[in-house]
């Protein structure tokens, strides 16, 4: 948590695993990083606070009528819309149905995206092949469209509290299930020729047994950045399906995409408040949930990956790579090379034979001769690199 | 397929490999490789028609399951006998898999239906009279993307995690983080009602549309173009100062993710190890990004760039909404509050439709560039 952690025993610290991935991934970043984190973080919680005092803080009730339309006033801090709601009062509440619509629409599509991802991949044949193409047709397709006709489908477009919440995370989860699947999918197939799961079935566990107690916990990794990137999704389907009238009645729940629909003719007669404030309210917390998810990604990808200073890190990491790399070509792996990442070298070894591939590292071993003679002292080569 | 065999065509992208390998393989390996480029080309043609009809028939079945369309259309509007009648008339109260065989025959022939609201016009006419209109907007839009996405995306990556890293990634992080109809709603706030720059709305001013819509003679729909073959030079300017805001609307969404884009595969393929041969032989740093790693970072580009154009159709749903831009999205929301299921299913295989060909072209060309592509 501290700011200066200092590079030497940011490193151990790593190879720890500390119990709280949330942790861990914080010390992992740094300088500018760690600001677009913390201010992602902070932004969230602020509006998950909101949201969840919605009744305390809002002045009015989201329904509440008042005569014709007023400019933000002491009375109404930001103004009145043409249909005479507070809008700060419905900003607040549409703080809260965001968040229980995100809520919904994640567990939802992980509750059905990731066990279908698992047993396509594992099962693999003719299940796994109607899968994908059904998936990739899905995931093909403009996704707000799809959210539309879902919307239509399960509410008949509109509809109360709950109904409307539901229908909105349903419609939300069908675009999401098939970009869980994939990420599942693909990596449970690469998972599945593991020894361990060899074992595990020598052993006598059944399939579902190795699918959700050893496969399960191995695929999961990339999961946390998918969701942090699909709940800001979440929440612009959400206005759009409100903006577009599939959305959430006003009366029933505040929505700030419907506040906006009505917000677009204010603007020939001049009247900004009733846009400007919503709007600035959607683009607060996609903003927030979208640093986060921009900066675990960053963070956690192999391939960008650097801790401490930069110019060492970069050095340090690279060094790592090039030794374990050599070091598993040595040992003919190459198989498992091609794993370590999609760049241009891995692919370039993948596809040839185990010899080219060692030659190929030792060429590249040797291009960096001084990030390898830094890497030795620390202790570090060839155990930072998370699989 | 045979990973031996790799590393000998990787070179050969398309030509005769210039390397030795023996000479009988030299005979062969250029042709085995050209026909399994075309054998994997038409198993990825031949798959646009199961992505199209699972599309096709997901739609079908999903929008059945609120009843029919004149059910849902005049439900609570006219008397049950009437829509009964209306029913029987137009087949709807046959079995839903006749009907479905129907729907799919019709498509076959090439018949998708007629509106059942906006003047009982076929859907051909539809895609013919207001797709050109989208097509304008996304025109406008890409040039404001490119314009916008990459050279961004190219600073920020060449000073990754420095001022300009961080405030390019704010930038593109906002515009993603902005929904499109906010965007829109600020734009016209500023420039149309505060400053009086720009038109707030339309595709043109009502005088100038008329005169496009029906005076020029080959009609090619797309405004731009009829205005120039028209030879006013004030139309032009009127088609133009009306496209200005929709284009950056819809580009500056699409330029976000541009940037990101361009950042993350440059970020990469400026890890690589050939970049880094280059920086050791002296290369300058700029010409190590531009003539390196910038085209290698582009080839993932391309690719993802073709699932934009699914973004793109979305987002022109709400671009055209909030600018009453009346083309393709505009006219499917309009369908879709008025459930017009015939003409949503319409539109929306003829969107299937498109996205399947994108996703094709973009394959073909990521085989011919890269060989690294399997098949």
């Amino acid at each position: 948590m501290a700011t200066a952690v200092p590079v030497d025993h940011a490193l151990p610290a790593e190879g720890r695993r500390s119990r709280f991935p949330g942790l861990n991934v914080l010390q992992t970043a740094h300088g500018l990083q760690r600001a677009m984190l913390l201010i992602g973080f902070a932004l969230v919680c602020l509006f998950v606070v909101v949201g969840l005092a919605a009744p305390l803080l809002a002045p009015y009730g989201y329904a509440d009528l008042f005569a014709g339309q007023l400019p933000p006033t002491s009375e109404h801090l930001l103004g009145t819309t043409v249909g005479g709601y507070d809008v700060l009062s419905r900003i607040i509440f549409g703080t809260r149905t965001a968040i229980e619509v995100i809520a919904f629409a994640i567990v939802l599509s992980l509750a059905l995206g990731v066990p279908l991802g698992l047993v396509s991949g594992y099962v693999g044949g003719l299940l796994d092949r109607v899968l994908v193409l059904i998936m990739d047709a899905l995931y093909a397709f403009p996704s707000l469209l799809l959210a539309i006709v879902v919307s239509i489908v399960v509410s008949g477009g509109k509809s109360g509290v709950f109904g409307g919440i539901l229908s909105a995370a349903v419609s939300i989860t069908v675009v999401f299930i098939p970009q869980y699947f994939r990420v599942v999918r693909n990596a449970t197939i690469q998972v599945k020729a593991e020894p361990y799961v060899e074992a595990a079935r020598v052993a006598g566990a059944g399939p579902g047994r190795i699918m959700f107690g050893h496969v399960l916990a191995n695929v999961s990794q990339s999961i946390p950045v998918l969701t942090t990137l699909n709940a800001s999704e979440a929440i612009l389907t959400l206005a759009s399906l409100g903006f577009l009238g599939f959305g959430i009645e006003p009366t029933s729940a505040a929505e700030w995409g419907y506040d906006l629909n009505k917000a677009m003719s204010d603007v020939a007669n001049g009247i900004w408040w009733t846009g400007v404030f919503p709007g600035l309210a959607i683009v607060l917390i996609v903003t927030g949930v979208t640093l986060i998810g921009e900066s675990l990604n960053d963070i956690l990808n192999p391939l960008l990956r650097t801790r401490g200073g930069q110019a060492a890190a970069d050095e340090r990491e690279l060094a790592e790579v090039v030794e374990e790399r050599a070091a598993q070509a040595a040992q003919g792996r190459s198989s498992h090379v091609a794993r370590s990442g999609s760049g241009q070298t891995a692919a370039a070894s993948a596809q040839g034979s185990s010899q080219e591939a060692a030659r190929g590292e030792a060429e590249a071993f040797e291009a960096s001769p001084s990030g390898v003679a830094e890497a030795s002292p620390d202790g570090s080569a060839g155990t930072g690199e998370p699989r | 397929m045979n990973p031996s065999n790799r590393p000998d065509q990787a070179p050969a992208a398309s030509t005769a490999p210039a390397a030795s390998p023996p000479k009988l393989t030299r005979e062969r390996k250029p042709a085995s490789r050209r026909s399994a480029l075309a054998r994997y080309l038409a198993v990825r043609l031949v798959l646009i028609i199961p992505t199209v009809w699972i599309l096709v028939t997901v739609v079908f079945f999903l929008m059945r399951l609120t009843g029919d369309p004149i059910t849902a259309m005049l439900g609570g509007k006219a008397s049950p006998e009437e829509i009964a009648r209306r029913r029987h008339e137009a087949g709807y109260d046959r079995p839903l898999l006749v009907q479905y065989g129907d729907y799919l025959l019709g498509i076959l022939r090439g018949d998708f239906g007629r509106s059942m609201t906006n003047g009982n016009y076929t859907i051909g006419h539809i895609l013919a009279t207001y797709g050109p209109a989208t097509v304008e907007l996304v025109f406008w839009a890409l040039i404001v993307a490119f314009a916008v996405g990459i050279p961004l995306g190219r600073l920020a990556a060449r000073h990754y995690n420095r001022l300009a890293d961080v405030s390019i990634r704010t930038f593109a992080i906002l515009f993603y983080a902005a929904p499109v109809f906010f965007v829109a709603l600020v734009l016209k706030l500023i420039f149309s009602q505060w400053l009086g720059w720009l038109p707030i709305s339309g595709r043109a001013s009502t005088r100038v549309a008329v005169v496009l819509d029906s005076k020029v003679d080959p009609d090619t729909g797309v405004y731009i173009l009829n205005a120039i073959l028209y030879g006013d030079f004030s139309y032009i300017l009127d088609v133009l100062q009306h496209a200005v805001l929709p284009g950056l609307t819809l580009g500056l969404l699409t330029a976000g993710v541009f940037i990101r884009l361009v950042r993350i595969n440059l970020l990469q393929t400026l890890r690589a190890d050939y970049v880094m041969a280059a920086r050791a032989r002296g290369v300058p740093e700029g010409a190590v990004v531009r003539k390196h790693a910038f085209r290698n970072a582009l080839i993932p580009v391309v690719t993802v760039m073709g699932m934009q154009i699914a973004l793109m159709l979305a987002g022109a749903i709400l671009t055209e909404t909030s600018f009453e831009w009346q083309g393709l999205g505009f006219w499917l929301a309009k369908y879709l509050t008025a459930r017009d299921f015939v003409a949503v299913q319409g539109i929306v295989a003829a969107i299937a439709v498109i996205v399947a060909a994108a996703s094709f072209v973009i394959d073909a060309v990521n085989a011919f560039i890269d060989p690294r592509v399997r098949y």
